[in-house]
């Protein structure tokens, strides 16, 4: 069976890379300065990858194309919430672009591909397929971030994402090439079985360091979250909201897919050096984000923060706490999206937003959108009601059932400190005087977007079963 | 001594002494010509372990295209070779201790350890009728078909962002724009300022005569 050629396993990817072509050649011939046709083609080629996802779910686990593919309700599971976050973040996207010199066909293209990226990333099964994905993944992020070609700080951010992305690839290269140069196969399923039969020798070991400090570079955790804040910051806004959400779902794909799948049977190896990196992360992450007062670095420290409890989760290294980090990134995703949905909208006109003080009075003048930005805050923060309270709770339970108390007790209570800076944004919005209304976007989509995007984190937040229920069923049906 | 015995130590010494000459010669594009002739002679060893076709891409890509451009970077910088080559005699000391310590490494993995040669059985001579092309295609179309054709759509993203990054549109075209010029109003074409009167010092009438009378 793994050996066959079956199409049916890849149709989606098929369905996009076509779709893709389409598109491309449509915008080729367009006059229209809104690119209204290849907005329309992009959202309509993403709900109809999401049907087809739908169609899969509960899918036996396949392998074909001699090894090197996947699918399972893993995959499944992790496309959908891709689709679904990668199409909020384009609704939001429109108004911003518009106004930037931004509203090009390759804006369309790029994120197609990128999303064509993470596809490969999250049901590939050899380490050749997921670095190559990866790739796709990052170089379509950096001509993204790249793509306002006259903004000094957006070309600065390019540059030092691709150095730094080039950076991380090398050191994934080359503990990838070590442990080729060991068990002489890239498959994922073949260097389990070595690992299983010969156990992890030096040279594994040697090798996971760097996979290990690969995949943290790319998720932004400390030590390796040099990067993040500035590039988060550079970047035109859609776009960080973009890159700091839905690449991470894939992340999370990719390092189950490298760490888990292949190197489980050496799991006392990875897990530990996971969890120097996380805890860090947390630390890291929450106290400098206590000291910013430009929103766009605040929200990319408190990236970094969240990185640190999802990676909390793939350290334990059981099957719910996977589950547990999967619900998390998902949650994750959906937060930032709308995180950074406040910095689009309240930067719709030429002017960039920045400050966390520039929202002062939106509570007088603005009650509803500040209500919304009420609930983001509190949502990240993990108060309960809301749907960031929930992954982090099965965090937590998971790492004291699972004789981690030291590191609960330390992360539960840097999420106490992350309170400050999230109810800071909240204090600024509704106890500081302010003489005149701040401006918003006027724009109708983003402001239904925002809305929906903030009811759903109430809605999910009452009733957090149904996507933790599919976060678990990923994990039963691969044992 | 069979012929292969001949042919691998005559070019091994090619590479070596080219290779030497590539850091040790006083003409940038002179170095550049020994890499090629390293090149060249790096890819007769690989025809010797039956890799004619790696052999063969060597010369075409790097021989005809890397070092080209290389080439062509270096002789288009204006770099002080001479100041580069300061202090080569002080520092060569390090420079052999560091190149011994790297032979002596390469040596230990090469005959000790999991790299080992002892770990690798000598593989079978191919017939003379193998195809190294055939063989390389047959993988690529088959067990590696999703990453072949996940690089093709690598460099369908570089295409699309080289294009996309630097492509501005036709320059010095003298098309209307005709949205641009309805949507032209007094409040962006027109800026109205308000400046006190400049009130000029009074100019002698002698002079404004002499300028008009030099004008004709």
């Amino acid at each position: 069976m793994a050996d066959s050629v079956n199409y049916s396993i890849i149709s989606s990817e098929i369905f996009l890379l076509i779709a893709l072509c389409v598109i491309m050649l449509v915008d080729l011939f367009q006059r229209d300065k809104e690119r209204k046709l290849t907005f329309m083609l992009t959202q309509g080629s993403l709900l109809t990858l999401f049907i087809m996802g739908v169609q899969d779910l509960g899918v036996q686990e396949t392998i074909g194309f001699s090894g090197h593919w996947i699918q399972d309700q893993f995959a499944v599971v992790l496309k959908l919430a891709i689709y679904l976050t990668a199409f909020i973040s384009l609704l939001y996207a429109r108004p911003f672009i518009r106004e930037r010199n931004l509203m090009r066909g390759e804006y369309y293209l790029l994120t197609l591909f990128s999303i064509l990226g993470m596809m490969i990333m999250v049901s590939a099964n050899s380490l050749l397929v997921v670095y190559l994905g990866l790739e796709l993944l990052s170089l379509s992020l950096y001509a993204l971030v790249a793509l306002q070609r006259d903004s000094n700080d957006a070309s600065e951010a390019a540059v030092k994402y691709f150095v730094m992305g080039g950076l991380a690839s090398g050191f994934l290269l080359y503990g990838i090439s070590l442990v080729y140069g060991m068990t002489g196969s890239i498959l994922i399923d073949e260097v389990a079985n070595y690992i299983a039969v010969s156990g992890a020798n030096l040279m594994i070991q040697f090798g996971l360091v760097f996979i290990v400090v690969g995949i943290s570079f790319k998720f932004g955790a400390a030590p390796f979250h040099m990067w993040l804040p500035d590039i988060y910051h550079g970047s035109p806004s859609s776009i960080t909201a973009y890159i700091s959400s839905v690449p991470k779902i894939a992340a999370f794909g990719m390092a189950f897919r490298v760490l888990e799948s292949s190197f489980g049977g050496a799991d006392i190896h990875w897990t530990p050096m996971i969890m120097i990196v996380a805890m860090l992360s947390v630390i890291v992450g929450n106290i400098v984000a206590l000291i910013q007062t430009n929103l766009k670095r605040m929200l990319s420290y408190s990236a970094i923060a969240h990185i640190g409890y999802f990676l909390l989760g793939l350290s334990i290294g059981t099957d719910e706490a996977y589950a547990a980090s999967m619900f998390y990134i998902i949650v994750y995703a959906l937060m930032t999206l709308a995180g950074f949905g406040i910095i689009i909208f309240m930067s719709s006109d030429k002017n960039d937003y920045q400050q966390i003080s520039d929202l002062r009075g939106m509570g007088r003048y603005h009650p509803w959108y500040a209500l919304m930005f009420t609930i983001i805050m509190i949502s990240m923060a993990g108060i309960p009601p809301l749907i960031g309270f929930w992954p982090k709770l099965e965090i937590f339970r998971l790492l004291v059932i699972n004789d981690h108390v030291l590191a609960a007790v330390v992360a539960i209570a840097f999420s106490v400190v992350g309170l400050v800076y999230y109810l800071k944004v909240v204090k600024e919005m509704y106890f500081t005087e302010a003489t005149d209304s701040p401006n918003v976007s006027n724009s109708r989509s983003l402001k239904i977007a925002i809305s929906v995007n903030c009811l759903l984190l109430v809605i999910f937040g009452l009733m957090p079963d149904r996507i933790y229920y599919y976060c678990l069923s990923a994990f039963t049906s691969l044992n | 001594m069979t012929f292969q015995v001949i042919v691998f130590y005559s070019f091994a010494a090619w590479v070596v002494f080219s290779a030497l000459m590539v850091i040790t010669s006083k003409n940038s594009v002179k170095a550049a010509l020994f890499l090629v002739l390293t090149f060249a002679s790096a890819s007769v060893i690989w025809l010797l372990l039956e890799a004619e076709f790696l052999a063969l891409s060597l010369i075409v890509v790097y021989v005809g295209a890397v070092m080209v451009l290389l080439l062509f970077v270096v002789m288009m910088m204006d770099i002080d070779y001479a100041a580069l080559r300061q202090g080569f005699v002080k520092k060569l000391p390090f420079a052999i201790a560091a190149s011994l310590a790297f032979f002596a490494l390469l040596y230990f993995f090469i005959t000790h350890g999991e790299f080992s040669a002892v770990h690798f059985a000598q593989p079978e001579a191919k017939s003379a009728d193998y195809s190294n092309i055939k063989e390389l295609g047959r993988v690529m179309y088959t067990d590696y078909v999703i990453a072949f054709e996940t690089a093709a759509v690598i460099l369908l993203v570089a295409i699309i962002s080289a294009i996309a990054l630097t492509f501005r549109g036709r320059k010095h075209r003298k098309a209307q724009v005709i949205s641009k010029q309805l949507a032209a109003n007094k409040r962006n074409r027109l800026k109205i300022v308000s400046m006190d009167a400049v009130v000029e010092e009074p100019v002698s009438q002698v002079n404004d005569v002499e300028e008009e009378g030099e004008d004709k």
